[in-house]
């Protein structure tokens, strides 16, 4: 961005880009959009009255700085996120986790597996965070991976645990807690427990580029105009 | 920044947002010597605001926390419905929602950007229906100040004529974005099916660069300084390219918020100067009875600060205002400053909401094409029930229009949660499957409409609490009346209408007992009233030009002025009536009639 931004700096920006009709702008020339209008910022400063030198260079200084965010949760540094809590799952629960992620969302011919872009991972960030919510959903994380390897060493023999299990077996256990109003009774917090898992999971995924990309998702691209939609999607909607 | 540089001041202006960022440009244009509190720290959305980046890119994919109730990218901050160190409190039942944002630019920075004017029944609902109270001054009394505030911001939208809908004037607005396949079928099926009009909304927006000479020019016919600065600042805006939230802020400045769009140009007059994280406690008074200055809390030094200026404009938030006027004891004004009609802090009033959300098959499988847009919605639907209001058809008293959207937006935290009821609880490839199939099938309407100011909603101060600076806190009671709650249930059950003549299924509640549906108080971050004007001062609190009735060199221009709050959002007018207001005062310095 510093480079660019050391370029001629007079606007009109999408014209001095040359870029016409719906041609998309890629990323890097939409930084340089943010670039060439952040560099002409300080020009502001320049037409102040003329004989008010202060107000020059202060409204420049103002600003051309950059006021740092606190880096606290409620002023977080928005450009550059980090996660500032540590996880708390460990890599066995981690593992089993994994298995059950795959069975929300295995891999098939278009896009891989939840755990292959990392769904447990989010999850873990999920639980650990320091929030009354998140909290409850570790108890129920955690509760409902021991309640599965119960499971499986109750179902199919003693010393088993669901990761153990055939993809079969393991199948049969997620039928019945896989839909809350139709759970067995006693059943009820396993399936509230898929349900979270299974949202967690499919949060986690779809948000990837992976995710994005399998389900067509084609926005965030800077556009130098905004046309109506498609005929396709017209004649899609009875509306051509 | 170069903060406080005179011993005294023409004008304090408490607050940086709508109000207190339109009377800075304005009076600094004008050559007026203005001082700016803020409460926040100094913020910056050239360079801070997070284009582009990705729920993926943020913790919780960017959910909703208590610390960022709009999610991780929203660009409040040190805000939401609590502020560290700043509580308030309700009486009980009120469970009133205080949003508070503290930074430069304040809730400008996050808002919807919708702008909608009010119209002429708006300013004389009294006079309509004989409830709650009329404006001091008409419609036509403000129409040329919205007219300079849309040209100002950037506005678009369209000039339908619609009853009580008023057109901008001609060269005013920018040309709206063409709908989306999901407005689109929205349009169809209201107007063939339910009779209900979807119009172009009116976003601050600029789906063009403005034309910087003919607006500045026409904003400031004789003032060749304004012009220059307010054209500099135009030139630096680019228009939107129909990618990334608004609510983040937006570092090429195609919508409106106060940092980009007025605080630049009233800096670049030379006339302005900003003091950040300066928490306003309380306005001081001579022994006239003349407002004298502020007494500020620094809050990096936690050190009491006082400063001086011949006027004093207050526009804080409606609530902050009335709260700042509450804390400003003297023996002249043993109740609070200007609040000889014991009216400081009454009649808080919200925006109505109610919502329901649907799936609608015809839009399963759609193919995949761009439905960013401009972020916010390109079309809406104005009331459209006025003469049935009129005939005594309906339930409650006043209006209310629709926002609503769907379609192939980005995915983000909460993708494809508790479709259970359209999947039966499926998973492994058949939920893949089914999030596929669902992808961009669902919409939601929500209802924004009028709540009629009422005696029992009101804030106070609490006499047993104060914030962390030591000032005194707020305590809020509510009850809302039956206009507003059978006016929730008419709402949901209108989009049960609208989704189900889509062929879609209703996925949330539709409440018939509107209590249930209404959003909680101040959760649609609306709240104005508290410092009501009118036309005597029996019975406000502030005249026509948000001048004190009883200290004529005190002035509150934010929300806090809203005698009614009509179901339009309340930014635009806030900013034409502080600009109204700020002519104003422009005129009396100079005649030498106040400070």
């Amino acid at each position: 961005m510093n480079d660019e931004a050391k370029e001629p700096t007079q606007l009109p920006v999408l014209d001095q880009l040359g870029l016409e009709g719906s041609i998309p702008m890629d990323r890097r020339q939409a930084i340089k959009v943010m670039a060439i209008v952040a560099a002409s910022v300080p020009s502001l400063g320049s037409c102040a009255p003329e004989g008010s030198p202060d107000a020059t260079s202060a409204s420049a200084a103002r600003l051309m700085s950059t006021p740092k965010a606190a880096g606290t949760l409620w002023d977080p540094d928005l450009v550059n996120p980090v996660v500032p809590w540590e996880r708390i799952l460990t890599s066995d629960e981690l593992e089993s986790l994994a298995i059950l992620c795959d069975l929300v969302i295995p891999a098939d011919d278009r896009s891989p597996s939840a755990s292959e872009v990392g769904a447990q991972d989010f999850i873990d960030e999920w639980v650990s965070a320091p929030y009354a919510g998140n909290s409850d959903d570790l108890v129920l994380v955690r509760g409902g991976l021991v309640w599965l390897d119960q499971q499986a060493a109750k179902r199919f023999g003693d010393g088993l645990r669901f990761q153990n299990l055939s993809a079969e077996q393991q199948t049969k256990i997620c039928d019945d807690i896989c839909f809350l109003p139709e759970a067995a009774p006693g059943h009820e917090e396993a399936a509230r427990f898929f349900d979270r898992v299974r949202d967690l999971t499919s949060t986690a995924f779809w948000t990837t580029q992976v995710g994005m990309d399998d389900l067509q998702y084609i926005g965030n691209v800077p556009l130098a105009q905004w046309d109506p939609p498609p005929p396709d999607v017209l004649r899609h909607l009875g509306l051509a | 920044m170069r903060g406080k540089t005179e011993e005294e001041y023409d004008v304090i202006v408490v607050g940086s947002g709508a109000a207190g960022g339109m009377c800075a440009y304005v009076l600094a244009c004008s050559g007026v010597r203005v001082l700016m509190l803020e409460a926040g720290r100094d913020y910056d959305p050239v360079t801070e605001t997070p284009m582009f980046q990705l729920p993926r890119d943020a913790p919780l994919r960017a959910a909703g926390t208590p610390e960022k109730p709009f999610g991780f990218y929203d660009a409040t901050v040190d805000g939401g419905w609590r502020v560290p160190g700043e509580p308030y409190s309700s009486a009980s039942g009120a469970d009133f929602m205080w949003w508070r944002a503290r930074m430069l630019g304040g809730r400008t920075n996050h808002w919807g950007r919708i702008s909608l004017r009010m119209g002429e029944y708006d300013y004389k609902p009294h006079s309509r229906d004989g409830l709650g109270f009329d404006w001091p001054m008409s419609y036509e009394d403000v129409a040329p100040y919205y007219d300079k505030t849309e040209m100002l911001i950037g506005v678009y939208g369209s000039n339908e004529g619609l009853e009580n809908t008023p057109n901008s004037s001609p060269g005013v607005l920018q040309p709206p974005p063409a709908p989306r396949a999901t407005e689109l079928l929205t349009q169809k099926v209201c107007g063939d099916q339910l009779d209900i009009p979807v119009i172009p909304a009116h976003l601050a927006i600029m789906t063009q660069r403005q034309e910087a000479e003919r607006l500045s020019r026409a904003l400031w016919p004789n003032n060749s300084l304004a012009q220059r600065v307010t054209s500099e600042s135009m030139r630096s805006r680019a228009a939107c390219f129909y990618a990334t939230d608004c609510g983040r802020g937006c570092s090429i400045k195609a919508n409106f918020q106060s940092p980009t769009v007025l605080l630049p140009p009233a800096l670049a007059t030379g006339n302005l100067d900003i003091v950040t994280d300066a928490m306003v406690r309380e306005v001081t008074v001579d022994s006239r009875g003349r407002a004298t200055g502020v007494h500020y809390i620094d809050k990096r030094t936690k050190l009491d600060e006082h400063v001086r200026a011949r006027v004093v404009v207050v526009a804080a938030s409606a609530c902050e205002s009335a709260r700042i006027l509450l804390n400003s004891k003297s023996g002249a004004f043993p109740d609070g400053l200007a609040n000889g009609s014991g009216l400081v802090g009454k009649y808080v009033m919200d925006t109505v909401g109610a919502g329901v959300s649907g799936q609608i098959p015809v839009l399963e499988n759609c193919p995949p094409h761009n439905t960013d847009g401009a972020s916010g919605m390109h079309l809406y639907m104005p009331w459209w029930l006025y003469q049935e209001q009129a005939r005594g058809q309906l339930d409650f008293a006043r209006g209310y229009h629709i926002e609503f959207g769907g379609g192939r937006r980005m995915p983000g935290y909460g993708a494809f949660g508790g479709i259970e009821s359209l999947t039966k609880g499926s998973y492994g490839q058949a939920f893949k499957e089914d999030c596929r199939r669902y992808y961009g099938s669902f919409m939601y309407f929500d209802g924004r409409g009028e709540m009629i100011p009422n005696q029992d909603c009101y804030c106070e101060i609490n006499p047993s609490e104060v914030d962390q600076w030591g000032i005194p806190t707020l305590r809020f009671h509510w009850k809302w009346s039956e206009h507003e709650l059978n006016q929730a249930r008419h709402m949901q059950h209108t989009f049960r209408d609208i989704i189900e003549a889509m062929g879609g299924k209703v996925l949330s509640a539709v409440q018939d007992d509107g209590a249930n549906a209404i959003a909680r108080p101040g959760q649609i971050i609306h709240e104005v009233g508290g410092v009501i004007m009118g036309s005597n001062s029996k019975s406000s609190v502030l005249n026509q030009f948000c001048q004190s009735w009883e200290v004529d060199n005190l002035f509150v221009t934010d929300g806090g002025c809203f005698v009614s709050n009509a179901d339009k959002n309340p930014t635009l007018s806030i900013m034409a009536i502080a600009w109204r207001a700020s002519d104003y005062i422009v005129e009396q310095l100079a005649h030498g009639s106040i400070g």
